[in-house]
């Protein structure tokens, strides 16, 4: 196995309201190794986005970090990121360390300011020389196969696909070796997503990043390029195990439940039919005693609606928090 | 039988004012749909699949061609009021976006007054119309007292396109064109949806037409698909042949750019 690059260790991150607390992320432990894609897989509401969050340190109120840590190798040492102040995590993380390509990128961009300028702003906010910098910008621009003269055009002169990899192109000049990716392919049709991914996977062979979390409800388009797969539901993590042993056999019945309602051109999905969850996600400020997931489930068990079920290790490479798979089921 | 036949449909939109430009949305489009079958326009944005849902919705006029329903030609031979009202009760539409479809002001289960009163045979007093209601929601999978009287922003949109398809319960109609009725609602309630419409056609013999850019969702529940670019139909037929063995270049790269859940993209 390759080394570890973070650790997160039980993070609670709640969104604080006046009176009740949202617990989007709610005691998740996890390692991130240096060379590997991380898929994060979930429905809508189910804290994916919070995590990415989380883990790239952009904590801002009403977020709060309840409790946990989270550490990166920074320079071969292990630095606590949870610890430091937003001034710091400027300085030291974003760009350099990790890099974020947030959901809905390309319409996040300013229509009124060219793609240059966004690499002028990362010149000055890490104090590099900005003439350098657009140079290894254009030539960033050309791997991702852009044309390194649009970066002084206007976002609107570029396509949905082109933005987005004018995006990832800007957000990889200084090498970070995190990249986080959350859903960055849902506005882009099937088309530019293949391009899309092609860009994702080069840019880590090339060694421009190292590892690479992709955050998506979209488990056939992470399943192209992830090593190994988070399934959230309701805050926490239901099970984490590489993409091959997942596919073959997923064991959390949330996760079987998701596949199964995958609509792929493919004779398997033709001849499995369609099987839908039932009822909806759960309210995070209020979520359900025990196993948050008990109140959807084929196969609850009263010790299901009591304790909650820990994350553990079932076979080497597959852990999974149900009591399905442990001897406590009484 | 057939249902609806679509003859060498074509629609020309004309730009400006004093320079003409023309764009053909829609070029020589004909097919045909039989009674409880349910057929897929699958394309790209701007491949004209919505403007030939809204022609056979009697929404926009043809520049040329015939749409046929049930026999008569519904831009020719549906003159007085009464025929079109026939017709809108006959042919019904879900739209893509179930969160444009409410007015905010109102509860939701106003649009399921509006389907009763379309209905020939009205219900004799309030309490039957709310009974036929109630039917209707149980029958989509909603339990009536968790939606009746909320407002559309107090329900989800799964909820509101299950709604949607609850008034085709009320007025059953013989056709139902929808266009693309799963977009907007997350991936694990697609399946949903797809279903209710699927029974709705076994017990109803209810005629489908889909209209969608998801080749997996068209392959999935079609009998039969037709691959549209440009205005054209570029390739038709059953799934399998269309989605295993396509001929069509434009259909080729398309299905080859699917993701797969067993099958790993090739060139990434």
């Amino acid at each position: 196995m390759n080394e570890v690059l973070m650790r997160i260790e039980n993070a609670k991150a709640y969104y604080k309201l006046e009176k009740v607390s949202v617990r989007a992320v709610d005691g998740v432990s996890f390692e991130i190794f240096e060379d590997e894609v991380i898929g994060v897989v979930g429905e809508s509401g189910c804290g994916k986005t919070t995590l990415s969050n989380l883990i790239s340190m952009n904590i801002l109120k009403p977020l709060t970090l309840v409790e946990g840590k989270v550490f990166m190798k920074i320079n071969g040492n292990f630095e606590e990121i949870s610890s430091m102040s937003r001034e710091e995590v400027k300085k030291k993380l974003w760009g350099k360390e990790i890099t974020i390509v947030p959901q809905s990128a390309m319409n996040a961009l300013m229509p009124t300011i060219r793609m240059a300028k966004y690499v002028e702003h990362l010149a000055q906010s890490h104090e590099l020389n900005g003439k350098e910098l657009l140079q290894k910008a254009e030539k960033r621009f050309e791997e991702v196969g852009l044309n390194p003269l649009w970066l002084k055009r206007y976002p609107f002169e570029l396509s949905g696909g082109m933005r987005q990899r004018a995006v990832i192109a800007i957000a990889t000049i200084l090498n970070p070796k995190l990249l986080i990716a959350d859903e960055p392919t849902s506005a882009l049709d099937v088309v530019n997503q293949k391009v899309f991914l092609k860009v994702l996977m080069q840019l880590k062979r090339m060694g421009v990043v190292r590892s690479i979390i992709f955050i998506t409800h979209d488990i056939a388009t992470v399943r192209q390029i992830a090593d190994r797969m988070i399934v959230m539901y309701a805050g926490k993590i239901v099970e984490i195990s590489t993409m091959e042993k997942i596919l073959q056999k997923p064991l959390h019945p949330y996760t079987k439940g998701l596949f199964n309602s995958v609509l792929t051109p493919e004779p398997e999905v033709r001849k499995r039919g369609i099987s839908v969850i039932p009822g909806a996600p759960p309210n995070l400020i209020n979520p359900p005693s025990g196993c948050r997931f008990h109140p959807r489930c084929p196969h609850v068990m009263e010790v299901c609606k009591e304790r909650e079920p820990e994350l553990r290790e079932v076979e080497e490479g597959s852990k999974v928090a149900c009591f399905l798979y442990s001897e406590e089921r009484t | 039988m057939s249902r609806l036949v679509v003859e060498n449909l074509t629609k020309i939109f004309t730009l400006g004012f004093f320079s003409r430009k023309r764009i053909e949305a829609v070029k020589n489009v004909s097919f045909e749909v039989k009674e409880g079958e349910i057929v897929s326009l699958v394309g790209e944005s701007g491949s004209g699949k919505t403007t030939t849902a809204k022609m056979i919705l009697r929404l926009i006029p043809p520049t040329s061609g015939r749409i046929i329903f049930e026999g008569k030609d519904i831009w020719k031979d549906l003159k007085d009021h009464e025929s079109i009202k026939d017709f809108r009760r006959k042919v019904h539409a879900v739209f893509q976006d179930p969160f444009a479809s409410y007015n905010p002001f109102y509860p939701v289960e106003r649009t399921l007054w509006q389907a009763i009163n379309l209905l020939e045979k009205k219900p004799s007093n309030k309490k039957e119309a709310l009974e036929l209601i109630k039917e209707s929601l149980v029958r989509v999978g909603i339990d009536p007292k968790d939606v009746l009287g909320k407002y559309p922003h107090q329900i989800s949109g799964g909820q509101k396109q299950r709604i949607m398809i609850a008034r085709c319960w009320i007025l059953r109609p013989l056709l139902i064109v929808a266009d693309e009725p799963t977009s907007m609602i997350d991936a694990s309630s697609r399946g949903g949806i797809i279903q209710l419409l699927e029974e709705l056609r076994k017990e109803q013999g209810t005629s489908i037409i889909f209209i969608t850019h998801d080749l997996g969702l068209a392959y999935y529940v079609s009998d039969n698909i037709f691959v549209m670019k440009d205005g054209e139909i570029v390739e038709r037929g059953h799934p399998d042949k269309v989605v295993l063995e396509p001929t069509h270049e434009y259909s080729k790269v398309l299905v080859e750019s699917i993701p797969k859940l067993y099958r790993k993209l090739e060139g990434l």
